[in-house]
């Protein structure tokens, strides 16, 4: 596993403490996971994600992350509804492997904009990892 | 043939089945055809499966050497922790292979197989005999499955009652399979974290058992081989709050003839035949897991069930408050047979005399370990011990490595990873058919391994080589799944 | 005791080594109050030749035994099965491992169980089968609680009447824990499964065994296409796999799931177990079946091997979430019934189910001309329901006195079938045998 050095950040995403990132554009959000979630995992290899339409709340689960032997439940950062999940995953889930904030997993409309505010910035999701 | 063919010496190599074999050959003999063939309507007529035709030699080449690439108690110490890996008495498949045994329909009448009944009430009152619990049922299949019965007798207790609770309590110590086989019942598991050193406390449970809790579920000894020494006292706080208590037996080898489950205040249990009783694993299964219960629980247990008649044996439908049945049938019988075949070759002195050497064995080991793997809990071990990865990390070694390179020195690793409340567990379970000397060489070859590890720890990471095959890609396997050929 | 290698001087070193007296001062820990206060009781040990002895009186004590002809199946038969699947079954090599989870020390049955998978979806049509569950029952009631994680919304299933009235049972102790709904659909006039009046768009899945409790071979096809116009899941039971060598295959006619009972593919009667859950489903649903699968994949230097995978399903791993609670499964059953179908070949396979087929129809032919009339005149495999002109029962005890078992009574499991009779004739009955019933009957 990284040590904390060798771990990648966006510098301009917003992060939760279940360690998903998220980033705007427009109207919509895109959500994915963390370096530090993808490297914790291991080799990813299946992607259970949600159906287009539907709404979670903050913090409800969206979705999965299977590496070999291991079940990551993904919670979503920001309450909204699912407007496209990411087509690449199905087959090539190891893209969040190698790059981890290029592989989104879905861009959400979400229902209350100002919740992203209340999500960890860089700095302070670098001090979380660190403890 | 085209190409050149591999010298692979005396480590066989064998096609799949469909990659051999030549249409028209034929590996059984088949019954000539002394009726006059029948007519069969067109619309239920298929093609027949796409099988290959394969001769008898064939056949047994293909699965001989199949077996060859196997590793098994017969082939040497299997110190694999929570699966009891015990010698498998041969004299045991013989019984199980009694033609009037193995010929036995079920659904013969009781008059017709007396000798069936006769063994399985036999082993009934044995296994209620060794738990204390005096209500027996052989039927569930395997320990999940005798779970899920006692999970269905909870649920039947309370309906009983007219008290409805939908929680469940599951220590982190544990037999991994507790929360799936509860859940099938609709209970919802409760964690409880074991204390400082690796046993359950009786606050810890009482601070979370409430009336709308069924009861909870212990293994004892539990999954870090350690005896719940509070186990009375937290059967009192479950008792007293209306709830009951299931003992999973999976570790019951540590135990026979010293501890008695019922005066430990256990309601409900289940044995693994293929674990305590030595019969075999098979790759796989079949297993047994019969559930043993109080006498008042009995009249839950699933249907039918054996009991005396006159001089002899019926099976008995008419339970109206059982749980139903779980079988088609009565279980695994053969598994049954095997299992009886060793109750009545220990007898109570040897089956107590059993549980004691496979504690001397796990202590031994240890004990001569301890210097070189660092042990979980400084707690005196029941019939397993359980080591974590500790100072592996700094040479850049896991578990895995280490397990690896046991192979290497003709050894099954030990169950690794598991329990999960030790970082790279490392968890040998060696039962007590393991002799001093096979024991010696086993803490020599661990020792050698432990040195590696600081000195040359790429033999490790590059374990096993000396197997018919490297490191197997499970990323791959998992990725594109592969299933069928 | 021969199991047990430790000298009195041995276990005095050991003891030394783990700075303890006795063998009893190991267990410390335990509390007093939690012992036994005396030996417990158990029968005096036996040492082999007793044992043997001790055994040779219970077999003796069965009134039916091998020997006699027994014409019975009902969810478990009589098969003819050769020498050598019980020697190759019996190395210990296979027998004495655990489950596979070191690959590279396990590739024999690593390999005989994905050749298994795969012979079992040939055999059943299906895209992937699992390496078992237990038995055809807690099968077919895994297969109607994987339909009701698919179907997600719904909470009912439907079941055939003229599934085995045990898996029946044990579908129900399974389901109704769970507070699902079970519904069950009606034998019609000819002996099938009748969907009739049915709401089957409320149910999740819908399971029809075939052939069915009574021998009888069900329209699989048009059954399904009601099933899935109801938009609920098809599944396929089965308790006789050998007849698949003939029939449509459950794939072939639409089967979401197949799943069955697989003792009949080189397996003894023995009293009902051990016995073999085989089970299988189309590709999109892998992820929602129970119990263990076999993968194939390579090794570090890229040679072929295999290893269980897709473990993310099961209870270990998913705890609580899980697909289904099973670990254990039956692993040498598997290995058997593979052994079964590789001997048999699909040339053998095919025959072997024609001549069961044939036998029967011989059987409800010459049984028809004693006077016995055949309850439905719809094809069956190799059973069939048989009522007599007068009272079976004395002329059954006659035949049972020169060793033939002559068909299974219904009356308990269907009260308006009592005092008809479920024969089975397979290749292991000659045609003196039915010959000679049918003279018994007359007589």
């Amino acid at each position: 596993m990284k040590g904390f050095d060798a771990l990648l950040f966006g510098e301009e995403l917003r992060y939760s403490e279940d360690h998903e990132w998220v980033s705007t554009s427009g109207e919509t959000f895109q959500v994915g996971v963390s370096d530090y979630a993808q490297d914790q995992m291991g080799d990813i290899v299946y992607v259970e994600l949600p159906e287009v339409g539907q709404t979670f709340a903050k913090g409800e689960q969206f979705g999965t992350l299977e590496s070999v032997k291991a079940v990551s439940e993904l919670y979503l950062p920001v309450g909204g509804e699912i407007v496209s999940v990411n087509p690449a995953l199905a087959d090539s889930p190891e893209q969040i492997n190698s790059d981890p904030y290029g592989s989104w997993l879905v861009t959400i409309k979400p229902s209350d904009p100002e919740e992203l505010e209340r999500l960890l910035s860089v700095a302070a999701y670098r001090q979380l990892l660190q403890g | 043939m085209s190409g050149t063919v591999e010298a692979n010496g005396m480590i066989q190599e064998e096609p799949l089945l469909w990659e051999k074999g030549s249409r028209g050959r034929q590996g059984m003999s088949i019954p000539a055809a002394d009726v006059p063939p029948v007519e069969l309507p067109a619309e239920l007529c298929g093609a027949g499966p796409d099988f290959p035709d394969l001769s008898e030699v064939d056949v047994v080449r293909h699965y001989t050497r199949l077996s060859a690439w196997n590793y098994g108690v017969d082939s040497g110490l299997y110190p694999l922790g929570s699966c009891t890996m015990k010698y498998n008495p041969k004299i045991n498949e013989r019984l199980a292979a009694t033609p009037e045994l193995a010929a036995a329909h079920p659904l013969l009448a009781d008059s017709e197989v007396q000798g069936c009944l006769e063994l399985m009430y036999g082993l009934q009152e044995g296994l209620a005999a060794i738990t204390g619990l005096p209500g027996v049922s052989l039927q569930p299949a395997a320990g999940a499955q005798g779970e899920l019965t006692g999970m269905l007798i909870f649920a039947a207790w309370h309906r009983s009652r007219g008290s409805r609770r939908n929680k469940i309590l599951i220590p982190d110590t544990a037999h991994g399979t507790n929360p799936a086989s509860a859940a099938l019942c609709g209970f919802r598991p409760v964690p409880i974290a074991s204390g400082p050193d690796g046993i359950l406390t009786t606050e810890a449970v009482a601070a979370v058992m409430d009336d709308e809790t069924v009861g909870i579920m212990i293994t004892n000894p539990n999954t870090l081989g350690l005896f719940e020494t509070n186990i009375r006292e937290i059967a009192e706080v479950v008792h007293a709050r209306g709830g009951l208590v299931y003992g999973d037996g999976a570790n019951m080898n540590a135990v026979m003839g010293v501890v008695n489950p019922a005066l430990c205040g256990v309601d409900v249990m289940h044995l693994n035949l293929h674990k305590t009783f030595s019969t075999p694993h098979g790759g796989g299964g079949p297993g047994a897991g019969p559930v043993c219960v109080t006498a008042e629980l009995s009249r839950f247990l699933p249907v039918p069930r054996v009991v005396r008649a006159g001089n002899g044996y019926r099976l008995d439908e008419d339970c109206p408050d059982s749980v139903g049945r779980v079988h088609a049938f009565h279980g695994n019988f053969s598994v049954l047979v095997r299992a009886y075949g060793y109750v009545l070759s220990m007898g109570a002195a040897f089956l107590k005399r059993a549980s004691q050497l496979a504690v001397l064995n796990a202590a031994y080991l240890k004990e001569s370990l301890k210097e070189s793997l660092p042990l979980a809990y400084p707690r005196p071990c029941m019939h397993e011990c359980v080591f974590s990865d500790g100072w592996l990390h700094e040479h850049n070694i896991t578990t895995l490595d280490l397990a690896k390179r046991l192979i290497d020195y003709g050894y099954h690793p030990p169950t690794i990873y598991f329990p999960l409340v030790v970082p790279g567990a490392i968890m040998i379970e060696p039962t007590e058919t393991e002799s001093q000397q096979d024991l010696d060489r086993f803490i020599a070859v661990l020792k050698q391994i432990v040195a590696e590890a600081r000195n040359n720890p790429e033999l490790l990471r590059q374990a096993p080589t000396r197997a018919k095959l490297g490191r197997l890609d499970e990323t791959r396997a998992a990725r594109q799944p592969c299933l069928c050929g | 005791m021969r199991y047990l290698p430790h000298t009195e001087e041995e276990i005095a070193a050991m003891l030394a080594v783990v700075g303890r007296n006795s063998l009893d001062e190991l267990f410390c820990s335990i509390p007093d109050a939690c012992r036994f206060a005396e030996e417990m009781v158990l029968p005096e040990a036996l040492d082999e030749w007793q044992l043997t002895r001790h055994f040779d009186r219970l077999a003796g004590s069965m009134v039916v035994s091998h020997r006699h002809q027994v014409l019975i199946g009902a969810g478990r038969y009589h098969h003819h099965i050769p020498e050598s699947i019980r020697a190759l079954a019996g190395r210990s090599e296979f027998l004495t491992a655990y489950t596979p989870y070191q690959p590279e020390i396990s590739q024999g049955t690593l390999q005989a169980m994905y050749e298994y998978q795969t012979l079992t979806a040939r055999l059943l049509g299906m895209d992937v089968a699992n390496a078992s569950v237990y038995d055809g029952a807690s099968a077919l009631a895994e297969a109607l609680l994987m339909g009701l994680r698919i179907s997600r919304k719904k909470s009912k299933v439907a079941i055939s009447a003229a599934t085995h009235p045990h898996y029946r049972q044990v579908v129900r102790t399974y389901l109704n824990a769970a507070g699902y709904e079970v519904v069950e659909l009606p034998v019609g006039a000819d002996g099938r499964c009748d969907l009739g009046e049915a709401a089957l768009d409320e149910m999740a899945a819908v399971a029809i065994q075939s052939p069915n409790f009574f021998g009888v071979i069900e329209e699989l096809t048009t059954l399904g296409e009601t099933i899935h116009a109801a938009g609920a899941l098809f599944v396929v039971s089965f308790t006789e796999p050998l007849a698949y060598g003939l029939l449509k295959n459950p794939g072939e006619c639409g089967a979401d799931i197949a799943c069955g009972e697989g003792q009949s593919l080189g397996l003894p009667r023995s009293f009902g177990g051990a016995a073999l859950g085989m089970f299988a489903c189309r590709d999109k649903f892998v992820r929602n079946m129970p119990g263990r699968l076999v993968g194939e994949t390579v090794d570090n230097q890229g040679r072929r091997g295999f290893v269980l995978t897709l473990a993310t399903r099961e209870q270990h791993i998913r705890r609580e979430k899980a697909t289904s609670n099973i670990c254990t499964n039956q692993g040498v059953c598997a290995l058997m019934a593979a052994m079964f179908m590789a001997s048999l070949g699909g040339t053998g396979l095919r025959r072997l189910a024609r001549l069961n087929y044939d036998k029967a129809g011989y059987g409800r032919a010459v049984l028809r001309r004693a006077g016995a009339r055949m309850v439905w005149e719809t094809p069956t495999f190799n059973e069939f329901l048989v009522e007599f002109p007068s009272d079976f029962a004395p002329v059954r005890e006659r035949l049972r006195a020169e060793g033939i078992v002559a068909g299974l009574e219904l009356g308990r499991f269907y009260p308006e079938h009592a005092g008809r009779y479920l024969f089975c004739l397979t290749e292991t009955v000659e045609r003196a045998t039915v010959d000679k019933i049918a003279e018994e009957v007359q007589r």
